[in-house]
């Protein structure tokens, strides 16, 4: 315990002296370093954030250091997340990889592949990006259709891909892809499926983004045409892609519900309204402060389950009930807010550009559509609803 | 903040746990209320538990008492939630005991003190006076008289009134709050059952010129603050209790949901009454969270007390309004049948959403201590 608590000092000592001030104040979305092959900084004091943290592995504390990782025990790599989160320190790198991609390889990938994939993550080199859905495979993702055909050729064994993905976050920013395609045609739905790292350079992928309403244009369709995978690039066992799917996306919960910590973008709710409640008018002003309230203590419960999941998790209880409700709760908590907010500043919430308004007003209205997409991205609300009613509550099929 | 319990509250719990099933199941509620009970609990019980120590289990051992904390006497309210056990635990060894721990001085300690332990003397706080909480705004007076007080005014709504040996009775100092001890037995005092629907024991009490000699004045560094504490430990372990309900009556019609069979196929296999559930499940577990951290908080003396105890109320609150009303409406007809038990679990949730603050106080009071 007492040997925790000088690693906490430590930790915090640390960050208190190399975390840059800028890097503290909560995220805006523009200001979000993705690691990657295009990886770029708007100042210095993101650039250094980033190199800092690198040399310590800590883009990821708890993995081990030989992949790049920070080489410490699960206990010391939450206190770390749990100093930077108290400290309010933004996440020195954004990258599916790290947050999905590496937990799943370290735990099924073969030597070849950590060294390969995990090493230059942690140099926030490579970005990833995730090559589920499809346009006939969302909610029902193993009705899947991309297909993978395995040959021997002059290079050695490979598959040839076909075929295409959709919604793909950044696909038009990734290096590289994880994917999950149709190794055999004739198999059961969830059979058959296999998981597969694509590189999103090799001929014959081509990407096209699409716009979002809130302006900006994250998503992407990916298009395979005869793409050369090959073999070694296959994670776990041929046909049992839909089983490596099933960990990650519970590190993609995992993940999304951990944005509560400071990851994502995120507003106040208490400072953003207060103005605009002192200007409202008495009796609406009540009104707007009962439900301002309410939100504010949706937010604290939340973070308080977090706290209670985690030390439960620590201490070898079974949290997996309470932990199949955090992606729902914290994604349909954020729509919330942003609804409230939007209304709480009347039409200046809906302004989209010029200088009649505010940057903050700009910002809450796009924020406000973006969160639109949390509650439908990583299994809409309705299919967490199906888990925790049939996995957490065994109601019948 | 500690969420989890130790060794020895979990044993308290387990412990507790066993003999409430066994002493207290619903169906002694029910009798209770078939019988018109006058005290609302079964007097035989309250001694059993007694004898278990329950009453000092949150006490520290200075005071007497087992040390095991508001977490471990927490887990205890969460028990009689489950079971609808009634058991005087509220008034006497939270809200009487809070206060009187508090007490300044040595010759008060001395002799108050013991009767935590021994039930038998049951203590009460009587401090509201109109059907909402409303604890800053009593009237019952206090004035010199002779070598000691005079009290007069009207307290509605104390909770475990009937049959209490002693009064806690919050009353107006020139202005200023103070809190005075009044045998219940005194001349002047008039105790009066409130039959509430969840049938428990509440009480009216009349103070008509109360002559009460100088040291019935309890000497508290700051009766206002007192109060207030002692306050926001009941409304956690209210908070408890109704986490406690929530969690059975969840179980309860999960079952339910499994077992009836329409259109030949179990309703809980309807995706529209599974997606209701798993709403309401969500909900306890924010709820489990938000009275771990506010019984701890207790024990911890950490600042956040009266902002945590808001939450913890109103989480309640709001979670057994919705769940109790989803949770009839999903049982159909049987839901609303005295025979069935859910009725006793609706009506008994009901009257803790109106105890020591209601949702719209505690949304108020939570924004206040936010400083908006
Ligand atoms: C911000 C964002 C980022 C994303 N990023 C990626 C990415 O990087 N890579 C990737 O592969 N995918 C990504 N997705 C896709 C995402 O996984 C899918 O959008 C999601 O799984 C839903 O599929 P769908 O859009 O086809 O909707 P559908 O499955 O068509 O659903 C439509 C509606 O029907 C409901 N519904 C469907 N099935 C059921 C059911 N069984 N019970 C009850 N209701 C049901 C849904 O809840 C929804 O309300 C992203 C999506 C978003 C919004």
């Amino acid at each position: 315990m007492s040997d925790n608590n000088s690693f906490r000092a430590e930790v915090a000592a640390w960050l208190e002296a190399n975390c840059p001030a800028s890097m503290r104040r909560p995220i805006v979305a523009e200001e979000m370093v993705w690691g990657g092959s295009r990886l770029q900084f708007q100042n210095e004091d993101q650039r250094l954030w980033f190199e800092r943290c690198r040399e310590r592995g800590w883009f990821a504390p708890g993995w081990p250091r030989e992949y790049g990782g920070g080489g410490l025990t699960p206990k010391q790599a939450r206190i770390v997340e749990e100093e930077m989160a108290r400290l309010s320190c933004r996440q020195p790198q954004y990258n599916l990889g790290v947050w999905m991609l590496g937990p799943v390889l370290l735990e099924v990938g073969t030597e070849e592949q950590k060294r390969e994939h995990l090493i230059p993550m942690m140099r926030g080199e490579r970005r990833w990006c995730q090559g589920f859905s499809e346009p006939n495979a969302g909610s029902d993702l193993a009705s899947l259709k991309t297909s993978a055909r395995r040959v021997q050729d002059a290079d050695g064994e490979a598959y040839i891909v076909n075929g295409s993905k959709i919604w793909t976050s950044y696909g038009d920013q990734a290096d590289w892809m994880y994917a999950l395609v149709r190794t055999d045609a004739s198999a059961r739905k969830q059979q058959g499926i296999s998981f597969v790292l694509i590189d999103m350079h090799a001929p014959g992928v081509s990407v096209k983004p699409i716009e979002l309403i809130s302006g900006k244009s994250s998503f992407c369709e990916v298009f395979f045409d005869n793409v050369r995978v090959p073999v070694r690039q296959l994670v776990g066992p041929e046909g049992e892609g839909w089983a490596v799917a099933k960990k990650l996306l519970q590190h993609e919960r995992a993940a999304m519900s951990k944005f509560a910590e400071g990851g994502a973008p995120s507003h106040d709710a208490l400072a953003v309204a207060r103005p605009y409640l002192q200007e409202a008018a008495p009796a609406q002003a009540a009104v707007w402060r009962d439900r301002l309230a309410a939100q504010l203590m949706d937010a604290h419960a939340f973070a308080l389950t977090h706290q209670r999941v985690t030390a439960q998790a620590m201490a070898r209880q079974d949290v997996s009930g309470p932990a199949a409700i955090m992606k729902l709760v914290q994604t349909e908590q954020e729509v919330a807010k942003y609804e409230l907010l939007v209304q709480v500043m009347g039409l200046n919430g809906l302004s989209w550009e010029g200088e009649d308004f505010t940057a903050l007003e700009h910002d809450i209205c796009r924020q406000w559509l973006l969160t639109k997409t949390y509650t439908i991205g990583g299994g809409t609300s309705e299919v967490q609803l199906n888990i925790i009613a049939k996995r957490v509550l065994g109601l019948p099929a | 903040m500690g969420f989890l319990l130790t060794e020895e509250q979990t044993m308290l719990r387990e412990s507790a746990l066993a003999f409430i099933a066994e002493q207290s199941p619903v169906a002694r509620q029910r009798a209770l209320r078939d019988d018109a009970a006058p005290l609302g609990y079964d007097a035989a019980l309250w001694q059993q538990a007694v004898e278990l120590g329950w009453p000092i289990a949150a006490l520290p051992e200075s005071a007497g008492g087992l040390a095991m904390g508001h977490a471990g006497l927490g887990a205890i309210f969460e028990l009689m939630g489950r079971h609808l056990a009634a058991l005087p635990l509220l008034s006497h060894s939270v809200l009487a005991a809070e206060l009187l721990l508090q007490l300044q001085d040595g010759a008060q300690q001395q002799r108050w003190w013991p009767l935590l332990a021994a039930g038998d003397g049951r203590l009460a706080l009587a401090i509201d006076e109109s059907q909402r909480h409303l604890p800053q705004g009593f009237k019952t007076t206090a004035q010199a008289s002779g070598d000691g007080w005079r009290l007069d005014g009207e307290k509605w709504f104390v909770i475990d009134g009937v049959g209490a040996r002693w009064l806690l009775v919050a009353a107006q100092v020139a202005g200023e709050a103070a809190l005075f001890i009044v045998d219940a037995a005194a001349a002047g005092v008039t105790v009066t059952p409130l039959h509430m629907a969840d049938s428990h024991n509440h009480a009216r009490v009349r103070l008509d010129a109360v002559q009460l000699p100088a040291d019935a004045r309890l000497e508290l560094h700051d009766a206002a603050t007192a109060l207030e504490r002692a306050l926001d430990c009941a409304r956690i372990c209210l908070a408890a209790e109704a986490h406690g309900i929530a969690r059975e009556v969840l179980e309860r019609t999960v079952a339910y949901l499994k077992e009836r069979v329409q259109f030949d196929v179990p309703i809980g296999s309807f995706q529209a009454l599974q997606h209701r559930v798993a709403r309401l499940y969500c909900e306890v577990e924010l709820l489990d969270s938000c009275v771990r951290a506010a019984l701890s908080a207790i024990d911890e003396d950490s600042s956040e007390l009266p902002l945590l105890a808001s939450l913890a109320k109103v989480r309640a609150n709001d979670l057994c309004e919705r769940l109790l009303n989803e949770a009839v409406q999903l049982h159909g007809g049987i839901g609303v049948t005295d025979e069935f038990d859910l009725g006793l679990f609706l009506k008994r949730a009901r009257v803790i959403g109106q105890t020591l603050g209601d949702t719209l106080y505690h949304r108020d009071r939570y924004a206040r201590l936010k400083g908006f």
